[in-house]
This record gives structure tokens, sequence and C-alpha cells, in this order.
């Protein structure tokens, strides 16, 4: 049985003086993932890598796994053997029999790699590998040795303890949640913005989100189901707050003021200035958008342009150029398609016009926004009051 | 104030109905089919159920298959019905309207080879004896007609509509699925020549997860479910003898009261249809008397001129007012309403259409605090509508 595993990680080891705060950020969030894994562990950096000890009898292996696949900043994780002994006798033993378990068919090529940290030990790394490796043919002679380029590395470590491990199961990459600020993801019940913010969380960015409510024009259940997409993501990203604003007025005001046709375009600028000030207080550094050029008349580049109009934070689009059956397989990826697709209307859907201005001129809109004038600094302050903050944890 | 106007979607359960429950779940809770006396004791109540329940039919207790509900009871009454009979034909003939635990089942069939015909409905929901039985042929094994529709109320005569299919084939075999009329309305089978018939507990403030299906003697079924061989092997599985027990006094109580839970409805009803007429726009389903006698006592189908029914669902909702759009059953899907597409209400008024469904337990000032939200929301929607 695996007592332990070894996290490998890409990036991080660029990162220069500042290498110890990734390393931190990625220990802590392995610890806090874990915590709903059953089991104890403990999380220790020792010479530039990260282990995970087993401290339990048992352990769910399985789920153990599925849920370090989703700390971003892993880039692979290695089931390993652990062994209080250096005793060369045993570390033969245990090799022969960790093969013989792990594969059933052991028709292909291998080497051993060898680490000693332990310098006083009898052989040197050259010598355990091709002694170990020795061991390995005779008690399996359907492997076969390739020093170049083999399908399965056995490695041996000697350090305080001895880690065998053969196996290395690919993480997420990306880089530890934490590690690069914090940005605030615009999130409604669709396809898209869940995946938008899974992408810009993977680079190490803290979320925060804003969703717009607008009843009785969307249901108590449109809004359950983008706490439920919440909840989906922050199995990658962690622990993040939701904001619910509640956009009926605003949108009424629109409505009734400004004309139909425009309606989404000024729409999401409003949800965009709110989603900003929200941003500001939180100390954010950007905003996510799902956006994806032309896929809806209120997402060509001229209405991105007047979108993008009302904000002085960056804008964050990581599905930009994505066609719509990637952003579905990424969704389906990180299981949110099945959520995303259920018939609730949001409020970007329920007043849509017929049609809709598709390259609207921001000149006119900025024009079309003044008649909002009287009403609308009073509607903005309600909605910031009436803020429903929602802590979405793991 | 709250006002619960979705009783066709489920009742409160009704305090005697908990307390026979909870003595069941508490101090009765062996198993039926133990030998000991604990289990003898919960298969009394199951039987005292069975009793009362055919005792509100006027058949033979023995004719009484108890199941999970209302879907499972049409599900074993087409499925066992149409297996049985598949030597004899493969022919079904059904209505355009029919609730989805009867639709479903009956493209499942359709999917196995069978052949389904489906009857029109007139505008004012119902469907013609005379149609139904044209549509009747030599291998026609089954017709299934619902007594009570879900969504607008509409009753069909099915003693008239038994003559006459029964003239064409004498064998086929007539279901009906009385799930909304059972409790509300007087029901016999055998008068009315049906041969299963169908109904669910939560309909008439009894628990949910208990149903049954009658079935005549001489019908022959194929159980669907096997196992232990409950119910004389057509329902296997340990029956649910809390709800079991709650249906028997349910339906005790409501065949008790049932004229004067009729006559307290159909007030309420009129209350309603009178109110709501008074706003502009508005239009009573199936109903052209507009006329509480006219119908169920319960159901009640309105269409608003230019408002989305979802949205004025949810608007009631937070005003403590819970209606439904179309039927609860099939909300969730996108498809409009098989029944108000089937009596020709417009596509419009389709998206725009609420069913309020009453209990006994409803009161005029719930009726009036109905009307008054609805009088308050309809014009904001209408303004804000989408195009």
């Amino acid at each position: 049985m695996y007592r332990a595993f070894l996290i490998k990680y890409s990036e991080i080891g660029i990162k220069g003086k500042n290498r110890y705060l990734f390393e931190d950020a990625l220990c802590h969030n392995i610890n806090i993932a874990l915590s709903n894994v059953e089991g104890d562990f403990v999380v220790s950096k020792e010479q530039g890598r990260i282990y995970i000890e087993v401290k339990s009898e048992t352990y769910d292996y399985d789920d153990a796994v599925d849920t370090l696949k989703r700390v971003f900043g892993i880039a692979a994780i290695c089931p390993v053997i652990l062994l209080d002994s250096k005793e060369w006798d045993v570390i033969c033993a245990e090799a022969v029999k960790h093969v013989g378990e792990r594969y059933e068919d052991r028709n292909f090529t291998f080497k051993v790699e060898a680490k000693r940290g332990d310098k006083s030990y009898p052989y040197t790394s050259p010598e355990i590998g091709m002694h170990l490796g020795a061991v390995l043919i005779d008690a399996y002679p359907e492997l076969k040795v390739d020093v170049y380029n083999p399908s399965v590395r056995v490695t041996v470590e000697i350090r305080k303890m001895t880690y065998i491990y053969s196996e290395s199961i690919k993480g997420p990459g990306g880089m530890p949640v934490g590690t690069s600020g914090k940005a605030m993801l615009l999130l409604s019940g669709g396809i898209d913005s869940p995946v938008a913010g899974y992408m810009i969380s993977k680079r190490g960015v803290k979320l925060e989100a804003v969703y717009f409510h607008a009843p009785p024009y969307t249901s108590e259940r449109a809004k359950k189901k983008v706490i439920t997409l919440a909840k989906l993501i922050a199995k990658y990203t962690g622990s993040f707050k939701l904001h619910i604003i509640n956009f009926t007025d605003i949108q009424m005001a629109i409505y009734e003021k400004c004309p139909h046709d425009e309606l989404t375009i000024i729409m999401r600028r409003y949800m965009m200035r709110i989603a900003e000030k929200l941003a500001y207080e939180s100390d954010c550094y950007g905003l996510i958008t799902g956006e994806s050029i032309g896929q809806v008349a209120s997402q060509t580049m001229q209405s991105l342009n007047c979108t993008n109009d009302v904000c002085t934070l960056p804008v964050y689009r990581p599905l930009i150029a994505f066609d719509k059956q990637d952003i579905v397989e990424i969704s389906q990826k990180i299981d949110t398609f099945e959520t995303s697709i259920l018939p609730f209307e949001d409020c970007c859907t329920i007043f849509v016009a017929k049609h809709p201005v598709t390259k609207p001129d921001v000149k006119i809109i900025r024009k079309s926004e003044t008649k909002l004038e009287d009403v609308i600094d009073d509607m903005l302050a309600t909605a910031y009051e009436t803020d429903e903050i929602i802590e979405i944890t793991v | 104030m709250k006002a619960y106007f979705d009783n066709a979607a489920t009742t409160k359960v009704m305090p005697e109905v908990c307390s026979v429950m909870m003595s069941v779940m508490t101090e009765d809770y062996g198993n039926p089919s133990s030998k000991h006396t604990k289990g003898m004791d919960a298969e009394q109540y199951i039987e005292d159920a069975r009793n009362i329940i055919a005792n509100t039919l006027k058949c033979e207790s023995k004719n009484i298959i108890f199941t999970s509900g209302g879907t499972e009871a049409n599900n074993q009454a087409l499925i066992g019905a149409a297996y049985a009979a598949r030597r004899s034909g493969k022919h079904i003939v059904t209505t355009a309207y029919e609730h989805a635990s009867v639709a479903e089942p009956l493209i499942f069939l359709e999917n196995e080879g069978y052949e389904i015909t489906y009857v029109p409905v007139t505008p004012d929901g119902h469907v013609e004896p005379a149609v139904i039985a044209e549509a009747v042929r030599e291998d026609t094994t089954i017709v299934s007609v619902m007594l009570v529709n879900n969504e607008i109320g509409a009753i069909n005569d099915i003693e008239a509509i038994s003559k006459v299919i029964k003239e064409v084939n004498p064998s086929v075999l007539l279901h009906v699925d009385a799930i909304q009329a059972y409790g509300k309305l007087p029901i016999n089978p055998k008068k009315f020549g049906a041969d299963m018939l169908t109904a669910s507990a939560h309909k008439l403030h009894g628990p949910k997860g208990a149903g049954f299906l009658y079935k005549a003697d001489h019908v022959k079924l194929l159980p669907y479910i096997y196992g232990g061989g409950q119910e004389k092997g057509m329902r296997s599985g340990t029956e649910n003898v809390p709800a079991i027990a709650g249906f028997g006094v349910a339906a005790a109580v409501m065949y008790k009261n049932m004229q004067e839970n009729d006559l307290h409805m159909r007030h309420i009803k009129q209350i309603i249809i009178d109110g709501i007429l008074t706003v502009e726009g508005s239009y009573i389903n199936a109903n052209p008397e507009k006329s509480a006698d006219i119908g169920a006592p319960h159901i009640i189908s309105i269409s608003f001129e230019g408002v989305k029914s979802e949205v004025l669902l949810h608007a009631l909702a937070s005003e403590g007012i819970y209606v439904s759009s179309g039927s609860a059953c099939s909300s969730n899907h996108p498809g409009l309403s098989g029944t108000l597409k089937a009596i020709g209400v417009s596509s419009k008024l389709i998206d725009s259409t609420i069913r309020i469904s009453l209990c006994r337990d409803n009161t005029e000032e719930e009726a009036l605090y109905l009307i008054e939200k609805i009088k308050k929301h309809v014009p904001v929607l209408r303004k804000f509508r989408s195009y």
C-alpha cells in the first residue's frame, strides 16, 4: 500500500527567490484539499520537493488522488512506497513486490533511477540502479531494460527513509491558487463563465464572484443553480465569496427608458460597473468573464468594445478565442456541464430583444444611458446595500 | 400571508394521516411478510387500508394493488396489460392530453413495437366517446383515458366511453387515470366500466410514496417488479406500510367529507374565477360558462395575455402564493403543455397560463389575497414583456 505521495511541480521551480512563497501556497492548498479526504495526511517540504505522508492506518486512495488532481500547481502525483529501512535486501524485496503488484502485464521496458541523499550508503546511485535492475530482471524475465527511453521508471530514493515509486499521475498543472492575486468573476448559470473562472484560477488567481439575480424574472432555482456551479468550481479554485446582486430594478429601468435593441448591451455595462466596484472593494486586480468573440450579439467585437468601455480594471476573457464545443469539453471535464444546462432562465436571456444590435456604437450607447441619469444612482446604491454574500466552501 | 394553491401538484398531509404513520413507524414497524405478530400487526394496517379504499370504489379489496404512487400504477397497468395481451394485439388507444405517467410508458411500448393511436380532445377539454370508439379496432387491447385532466380539470364521461368502445371490441381493456379525481369525485369502476384505475395518496392529503392500481378480476397483467411476491406477486418489494396506512386514512376522511369539500372548493373556485376575470386580457381555459360547477372542483386554468407564466409564478411566490405554470410534473420540460395545445389554446397563451388548484383547506381570504396580488402583478409584468 502506498504510504506517501511525492508531488512534482513545474513552474514553481523557476520562480527564483519567490519560490518558497509558491511552495508554501501549494502545501497550504494541498492541506485544505485533503482535509475532506478520509485519512490523516502530513504535507512537508523537503529539499525542493513536497511529500504527503499518510499517518492513518487506512485512507481513501482513490479520493486522495482525485482530490490532488484538482489542486492547481501540481504537475504530477507519484504514489510512493515508504520504507523505514535502508537495508538493501528489504529495498530489493519491496521493489520486486511493487512491480509485481502494480503491473499485471510486465512486457515493457524499464529503467531503475536511484537518488542517494544519504551519501554514507554503501552503493553509489549508478550502482543501486544497476543492481536493482538486475534483481527485477531476475524476478520478472519478461522485463526489458532501456536506459534511454523506458516506459516505466522505477525510482528509488534513499534519504532518511527509502522511497520507491514508478508511477506518475498527471496533475492539473498551473500555479497554486493565491499566488497571483484575486479577480472578480461574473458568474451566470451558463456554460462559459464557470469555465472562465476555472481557467483564470488555474494561473494561481484567487476568485471572488458576482451573480446578477432578477426576481421574479429569474427563479430561486436559477440562483440555486449558480450556487451549485460555484461549489463545483470551488473544488478547483478553493473557497470564495459569491455576491448575489438584485438587478431587477436596474433592468426594469433600462427596459423602460432605453431602446429595446440596446437593452442587453446597456445591461451588461451596468453589470461590469457593479462587478468593478465590488472588485475594487475586495482588492481584486481584474474582472473575469466567459465572453467569446461572436458567440452572441452581446459578444461581437463592437459589443465587447461597448462593455469594456465602462471598466478601468483589466477584463480577463480566457475563452475569447474558443469555439463553443471546446468550452463544452472543458465544462464536461470539470463537471459543470450537467448543471449549466439545467433549464432555468437567467437575466441575460429573459428580456432579449428579437433583433438586438450586433454592432453597437459606443457613443450612441453612452447617449442612451443618459436617459437613466435620474434614477440609476439610487438604484445602484440599493443594489450594493442588498448585496447578499454567500461563502462558497469546498 | 401564505396561500398554497398548488394542490393538484401535491397536498399537505392531514394530521390524522401523520398520526397513523407515526404509530406505524415507531411502534408497528414490522415487516408484513414476517411470520411473528409484529409482522401481522403491520400487515393489518395494509389490509385495513385496502378495505377502506375498496369501499370507496365499491369494489372488492382483492382488486386493489398498492404501488409506490400514481406513476408506478399507470406504468404497471399499461405495460403489464400490454404485455399480457400481446398475443391478441398490439394496438392501444389514448388521448392527446394524458399525463406523462401515461404518455411516456406508451412511448416506451411504441418503441417495443406497439401501435398507439392518439385521439383529439374538444376545445372544452373532453374526449368524445364516439371519436374514441372510431379509433378502436379488432386488435386494440387497451384504451387509456384520464378521468380528470390535471391541467384544466375537465372531467371525462368514462361510463359513456366504456360503453361505446366495448360495443366495437368487447375484449378491449379500459384504463382510467383517476389520480386527480380520487378523493374528489365518486368513483365506481364497475359502474364506469373501467377495467383498471389508478390513484395516488399525496393528491388527497396523504403521503408521497403510495398509490394503487384497481384491477378487475378478468384483467391479466404481467408484473414488472419481481422479488418477494408481495401484493399477490403483482408488486414485489416490502410494502411501504406507513404510507399505505396513511393512504387508507386519507381516503376514508376525504370520502366521508366529499360533498362538503366539493361545495367549499367550488365556492372558492367561483370567487377566484370571478375575481380574475375582472383583470383585462385574462381567459379561463376549458370553461366557456365561467362557472365553478364545470369540471373538477379544484382545478382552474387561466391565461393572462402578454404575461410569461413562469415570471408570474415567481412574482406570486414572492408574495407567499404558490401556483403552477402548466403542470408541475412537466414544467421542467422545455416543450409546451400537451393539454393546452390539445384543447387548442394558442401557443402565445400557453406560455402565459397558470394553474390554480384548491383543496379543502383554502379559504375565502386566501382567494381574495390571490386576486389582489394577481391584480397587482399582471399589469407590471405585462409592461415589461419580452418580445
